[in-house]
C-alpha cells in the first residue's frame, strides 16, 4: 500500500536525510487528449500523495470539491478555457521514491510539449478515454514517447466511472491498441482501469473494478525499476568550458553525457583525434576517484591538448563522425522545416550552422505508414537528413540520448524549431577521407609526444576545413 | 544558487557579478547578511533601486502592494538589467512554488522589454537549451527549477550553507494584523487600526519585502528542526507572501510584466 507520510514518530533528522537520500527518482510524463482527465489525475496524485499544500487546495475548491485540474492548470488562460497550454513540471514523493512529472497538453497544437515532458521522462503515462475509446492523439502521444525511448509505458483507461467500470470495455481498448505499441516499440505497457475523478486504482484500489488485479497506478510507479541507462554507455563528455584560473591549472568542464571515469583512463579528445590520459577529477568537494553520468565535473589531462568549448572528451569506444547525418525529427515550429533556411545544430555542447538536405518521408503517427514528403510541418514527424557545417561527434540516439539528440534553432528568429533523433551518419567522402587522413597521421604519434608541426598542421586542417566548406555551400 | 556557482567554476572564481534588487523595504538582517556573504566570497555585488520612483516617495503603505512590487521589483530589475546590459541572468525560482512557475523553461526567454510570453515558450528537451537572443532580449536561467523547498533546506543542511537567522525562530516583536505577523524592525512599518504588537516565537519561511512577508510561529531554531517542520507543515511557503495574492492568477501576470 502506498502509505503516504510516515507514521507518527519522533522527528530524526538524521535518519530522514538518510531515508531521503537512499530514495531513488523517477521521471515521468503524462500525455492525453484534451478531455482524457490528464490534469484530473496528476491533481489527484499530488492529493492523495500530498503534494499539494493546503492553500493550494484551498484556492482549488470549488463549491466544496476540490476541481483537480485547477491545482495543475497554472495560466489564466487555461483556467479560462479548461485546457493545458504548456508542459508543467509538478513534484511529489512516497516514503519509497521521489517523482517529477512533466504534465504535458494533448491537444494537438501542443504536441510540441509533449515531446519535451518526454525528452527526459523514463516512464509515459499514456491516459485513454474509456467512454470515447481509443483517439489518434493517444496513438500520437505513444509514437513519441516510444520515439524519444521512454523505456516504460502506463496506459491509463481513465474515467471508468463513465463506462459502467465494465471489464468489457477496458479490454476492447486494450486489445485495440496493444498491436500499435509493439509496432512502435513500447516493451511491456502497464494496462489499468481507472477513475482519476473518483480516485479508484489511483492511490488506492478499486472496490468497484474486482475484475481487475495489479498494483495501483502509486504502486506501480513506486516499483517500476529505474536504472541509470547512461552510465551503461562509454565514457562521452562535452566541454562546455576550458578553466583557467592560473598558470598551473587547465582543466576542461562539462557534463558526463554517459559513462564512467577515472584519473588514468585513456581518453579521445575531438576533434583533435588525440589520446591521452585523464590526470585528475577536480571538483569543488576535492578530487574524485571515479565519476558518472549526470555528474559535471571538471576533468584535467596528462597532455596539453587545444580542446576548447563543444569538443568531446570520450573513451570505450569512439564517437562517431560526421558532416552530415540523419535524423529523425519531430518538427515544432509554425513555418515548415525548408531546405532552403538555414538553422544552427545544437547538439552537446557545441553549435554548428546546418541546413537540411532532404526529407526522405514523414511518418503517419496514426498509421505508423511513411509517406513521401517535401517538408515538415509543425507537429510532423520524420525522417531527414541534415548536413552541418562543420563534423559532430555523436552515437546514435538509440544508444546514446545525450549525443545523440540535437535541436535546430532557426538562424532568423532563433527559435527552437525541431528536436532531432540521430539515426546514423552519412559518408561524405571528401571530408570523410580527409579527416580520416588528417586523424591517421595523428595516431601514428603515441599519446604524450609532442607533435614537431603542430603550427603547419592546424593550417593544412584550416586549409582542409575551408575548401570543403566552399563546396559544401 | 551561490554554492552552485562556485562549484561550477571551480577552481576559478564565479565569472559573474551578484545583482540585488533592493526595494529599500527589506529586512536588517537580510542586507546586512548579502553583504558580508558578498565580501567573503570576494564577488563583485551590485546593489540596484528604482531611486526615481522612491524620491517620488513609492511605498506599499500608499501604492497597494501590486504597483509598489511593478516599480521598485519588476521595473527596478528591468533597469538593472539593461544597465548591466546582460544577456542572461540566474535566478532561484523553483517550479514546486506556485502554478505559473511550474511552467516556466529551465532558460527562459525574456523579449526586448523583458517580457515573459507563457503560450510561446521554446521547447526545451533534454538538457538541450536554446540560449539565442538578439540585442536588448535576454535569457532567465533557473537552475533550481526542478529542486522542491525540501531539497532546498536539505542542501543547506548537508553543505552547511550560511543563511539569513530570520530563518531561523527566536522571540521577536512582532505587528499582529489578522492572521498576518509583520516584523516590526523598521520605521515604514507601522501599526493601523486593530493591529497590536507582541513577542512572538516565530521565524520567517521566505523574505520578501518587510512590510510585505508574513512570518510563521515556529519553534524550529535549528536546520533540523527547519527541515522537520517542513514535513509537517501542510501550506506552502508563498502562503505569507501578500503578493501572490493580490489577485487570481497574480504571480502570472508579474512575471509577464518581467518580475524574477
Amino acid at each position: 500500500m502506498a502509505a503516504l507520510l510516515e507514521e507518527e514518530r519522533p522527528f530524526d533528522i538524521e535518519e530522514f536525510l538518510a531515508a531521503e537520500q537512499a530514495k531513488d527518482l523517477l521521471r515521468l510524463t503524462t500525455a492525453g487528449s484534451v478531455d482524457d482527465g490528464k490534469s484530473t489525475l496528476i491533481g489527484r496524485m499530488l492529493h492523495d500523495a500530498r503534494g499539494a499544500y493546503e492553500d493550494q487546495l484551498k484556492s482549488a475548491r470549488r463549491g466544496g470539491e476540490i476541481d483537480f485540474a485547477l491545482l495543475t492548470d497554472g495560466l489564466r488562460a487555461e483556467r479560462e478555457q479548461g485546457i493545458t497550454i504548456d508542459v508543467a513540471y509538478r513534484y511529489f514523493s512516497t516514503p519509497k521514491r521521489k517523482f517529477i512529472l512533466a504534465d504535458t497538453p494533448g491537444h494537438e497544437q501542443y504536441t510540441r510539449n509533449m515531446a519535451t515532458g518526454a525528452s527526459t521522462a523514463e516512464l509515459a503515462i499514456i491516459l485513454c478515454d474509456a467512454a470515447r475509446g481509443l483517439t489518434t492523439q493517444s496513438r500520437r502521444h505513444a509514437y513519441i514517447a516510444a520515439l524519444l525511448g521512454i523505456p516504460h509505458f502506463v496506459i491509463a483507461i481513465n474515467k471508468m466511472d463513465l463506462a459502467g467500470y465494465s471489464e468489457q470495455v477496458y479490454r476492447q481498448i486494450r486489445a485495440e491498441f496493444e498491436p500499435f505499441l509493439q509496432k512502435v516499440g513500447a516493451k511491456a505497457p502497464y494496462f489499468l482501469p481507472l477513475s482519476a475523478l473518483k480516485g479508484d486504482n489511483v492511490v488506492e484500489p478499486s472496490v468497484k473494478m474486482p475484475w481487475f488485479i495489479g498494483p495501483t497506478l502509486l504502486e506501480h510507479l513506486e516499483s517500476v525499476e529505474t536504472y541509470n541507462r547512461s552510465i551503461e554507455a562509454p565514457f562521452r563528455m562535452a566541454v562546455q568550458r576550458v578553466v583557467r584560473p592560473d598558470q598551473d591549472f587547465r582543466g576542461y568542464s562539462g557534463e558526463i553525457a554517459s559513462g564512467v571515469v577515472r584519473p588514468g583512463d585513456e581518453v579521445l579528445a575531438l576533434p583533435s583525434g588525440r589520446r591521452t590520459r585523464v590526470r585528475r577529477i577536480a571538483t569543488f568537494d576535492g578530487d574524485l576517484e571515479v565519476a558518472h553520468a549526470p555528474l559535471s565535473v571538471t576533468l584535467t589531462l596528462d597532455d596539453e591538448i587545444d580542446i576548447g568549448r563543444g569538443d568531446m572528451i570520450s573513451s570505450g569506444g569512439d564517437p562517431q563522425v560526421a558532416r552530415t547525418f540523419e535524423a529523425t525529427m519531430v518538427w515544432f515550429d509554425g513555418r515548415p522545416l525548408d531546405e532552403s533556411r538555414d538553422y544552427l545544430v545544437k547538439h552537446t555542447a557545441h553549435t554548428v550552422p546546418a541546413r537540411v538536405e532532404r526529407v526522405r518521408h514523414r511518418v503517419n503517427v496514426a498509421t505508423l505508414e511513411t509517406e513521401p514528403a517535401e517538408r515538415l510541418a509543425m507537429n510532423e514527424v520524420g525522417v531527414v537528413r541534415i548536413a552541418a557545417s562543420r563534423p559532430i561527434f555523436f552515437d546514435k540516439y538509440a544508444a546514446n540520448r545525450g549525443t545523440g539528440s540535437f535541436i535546430l534553432i532557426d538562424r532568423v528568429t532563433n527559435a527552437t524549431a525541431g528536436a532531432g533523433m540521430i539515426l546514423s551518419g552519412v559518408e561524405d567522402a571528401a571530408e570523410n577521407a580527409g579527416e580520416r587522413l588528417a586523424r591517421l597521421v595523428r595516431n601514428l604519434v603515441p599519446a604524450g609526444a609532442q607533435l614537431s608541426l603542430p603550427a603547419e598542421e592546424h593550417a593544412a586542417e584550416e586549409i582542409l576545413r575551408k575548401r570543403l566548406e566552399g563546396i559544401w555551400k | 544558487m551561490v554554492r552552485l556557482a562556485q562549484k561550477a567554476f571551480y577552481p576559478g572564481p564565479i565569472p559573474f557579478p551578484l545583482l540585488h534588487v533592493d526595494t529599500t523595504y527589506k529586512f536588517k538582517e537580510m542586507i546586512e547578511f548579502r553583504d558580508n556573504f558578498a565580501k567573503e566570497l570576494g564577488v563583485k555585488l551590485i546593489v540596484h533601486s528604482n531611486t526615481e520612483a522612491l524620491e517620488a516617495g513609492a511605498n506599499p503603505n500608499r501604492l497597494g502592494t501590486e504597483r509598489c512590487c511593478g516599480l521598485l521589483k519588476t521595473q527596478s530589475l528591468l533597469d538593472a538589467l539593461r544597465e548591466g546590459n546582460y544577456d542572461a541572468a540566474f535566478g532561484g525560482a523553483r517550479r514546486d512554488e506556485e502554478k505559473s512557475r511550474a511552467k516556466e523553461r529551465i532558460f527562459s526567454f525574456r523579449d526586448r522589454l523583458g517580457q515573459w510570453d507563457p503560450k510561446n515558450q521554446r521547447p526545451e528537451l533534454w538538457n538541450l537549451f536554446n540560449s539565442r537572443v538578439e540585442p536588448g532580449e535576454s535569457i532567465r536561467v533557473f537552475p533550481l527549477s526542478n529542486w522542491t523547498e525540501l531539497d532546498v533546506w536539505q542542501y543547506i543542511h548537508v553543505e552547511n550553507i550560511p543563511i539569513v537567522p530570520l530563518y531561523f525562530a527566536k522571540e521577536r516583536k512582532m505587528l499582529v494584523r489578522g492572521n498576518s505577523l509583520i516584523l516590526a524592525e523598521q520605521p515604514f512599518v507601522q501599526a493601523g487600526p486593530g493591529d497590536k504588537f507582541e513577542w512572538v516565537q516565530c521565524r520567517m519561511r521566505s523574505l520578501g519585502c518587510s512590510p510585505c512577508t508574513g512570518a510563521i510561529r515556529s519553534d524550529a531554531d535549528t536546520l533540523p528542526k527547519i527541515i522537520a517542520e517542513l514535513v509537517a507543515v501542510r501550506n506552502s511557503e508563498r502562503e505569507n507572501r501578500v503578493i501572490d495574492h493580490d489577485r487570481e492568477g497574480s504571480m502570472e501576470l508579474k512575471k509577464r510584466e518581467g518580475y524574477f
